[in-house]
């Protein structure tokens, strides 16, 4: 097994998600930089790490959305590749158009950093299924633009073709549907504004995001 | 060596380069359906201040550059894929843009 992490200049959790793959998983984890325009053969993970790429400019992941390294994922992506976008890696995506909708300023205007009880909606999905009969996650979020936004029709549809993965109980952020991680249609890339990768062990607060990983990297 | 012909060619040249640059400006701001939590929060504040007429308070921003090419059309139909591509994000914001 074999993942990557991208680093964009203001990235601050991928060295988390290196030590949370090679923690709970037997996966190899090699990082890539956002100027290279190839990814390492053979991937089965390939990670968007959370944090304040491009320092934020513009909105939140729209710099790092036009990223070089960005045309390869969205390449291994169409080839059916598994890419996991966590929290500013999420907006990223939602900026790279690989999902739908876009993360706004919190609905309290303030920045959010506390544990949170999450909902595993659908627990039989690539990146889910080893939360098995549990269906409850406890994650820490940490952000200011976590608030998911998507028209009515779209929001429908997420809900009806069970991309909606994970929802919070107490909803932080004021995100619509208290939606906290979605997947795409093809169901291979996932976009979730708490981090796994902060809660992979006991001693941070709560071990749950360790099925995340184990979850991709068993069924890829 | 400087000729006065050649500083005479300089000159010109930085004319003409002026004279085909069109001044480009775009407003971007968060859809009508899009709740804009900074405008609420400045309205509640400005209503603090006295300014209880206030209302509607949405806010913006502004990106202004320079383009080359002296086609105000062309301009403005590059200036609106700009935006499109990347200077807003049209799933939750309109833009307007200004060329000239």
């Amino acid at each position: 097994m074999k993942a990557a992490v991208v680093v964009f200049p203001g990235s601050n959790c991928d060295r988390d998600c290196k030590s949370a793959i090679e923690t709970t998983t037997d996966a190899k984890v090699e990082m890539v930089w956002h100027q290279d325009s190839e990814l390492p053969p053979g991937l089965d993970l390939i990670v968007l790490p959370g944090g304040f790429s491009y320092g934020d400019y513009l909105r939140c992941g729209a710099m790092a959305a036009q990223s070089p390294v960005m045309r390869a994922v969205a390449q291994a992506a169409d080839e059916g590749r598994a890419v996991v976008g966590i929290c500013n890696g999420f907006q990223i995506l939602c900026e790279a158009l690989m999902l739908p909708g876009a993360l706004l300023r919190n609905a309290d205007l303030k920045y959010v950093c506390k544990a949170v009880e999450l909902d595993v909606v659908n627990a039989q999905t690539r990146f889910t299924s080893r939360y098995g009969e549990t269906r409850r996650a406890t994650m820490t979020v940490g952000n200011g633009e976590g608030n998911f936004f998507a028209d009515e029709d779209t929001l429908d549809r997420l809900e009806g073709e069970g991309q909606v993965l994970f929802r919070y109980r107490n909803n932080p952020n004021g995100s619509s549907r208290d939606i906290a991680g979605i997947v795409n249609a093809k169901g291979n890339v996932l976009g979730i504004m708490p981090h796994p990768d902060r809660t992979f062990e006991p001693d941070l607060v709560s071990a749950d995001g360790a099925a995340l990983f184990q979850s991709v990297l068993a069924s890829a | 060596m400087r000729t006065r012909q050649s500083i005479d060619d300089k000159r010109w040249a930085i004319d003409d380069e002026r004279r085909t640059r069109v001044k480009a400006k775009v407003e971007v701001f968060l859809k009508a359906g899009v709740l804009d939590v900074q405008g609420k929060a400045i309205e509640g504040a400005l209503h603090g201040l006295g300014f209880g007429e206030v209302s509607s308070v949405r806010v913006g921003k502004t990106i202004e550059f320079d383009l080359g090419g002296a086609d105000p059309a062309k301009a403005e139909a590059d200036v609106k894929a700009m935006c499109d591509r990347l200077l807003a994000n049209t799933v939750i914001e309109g833009y307007r843009v200004e060329v000239g």
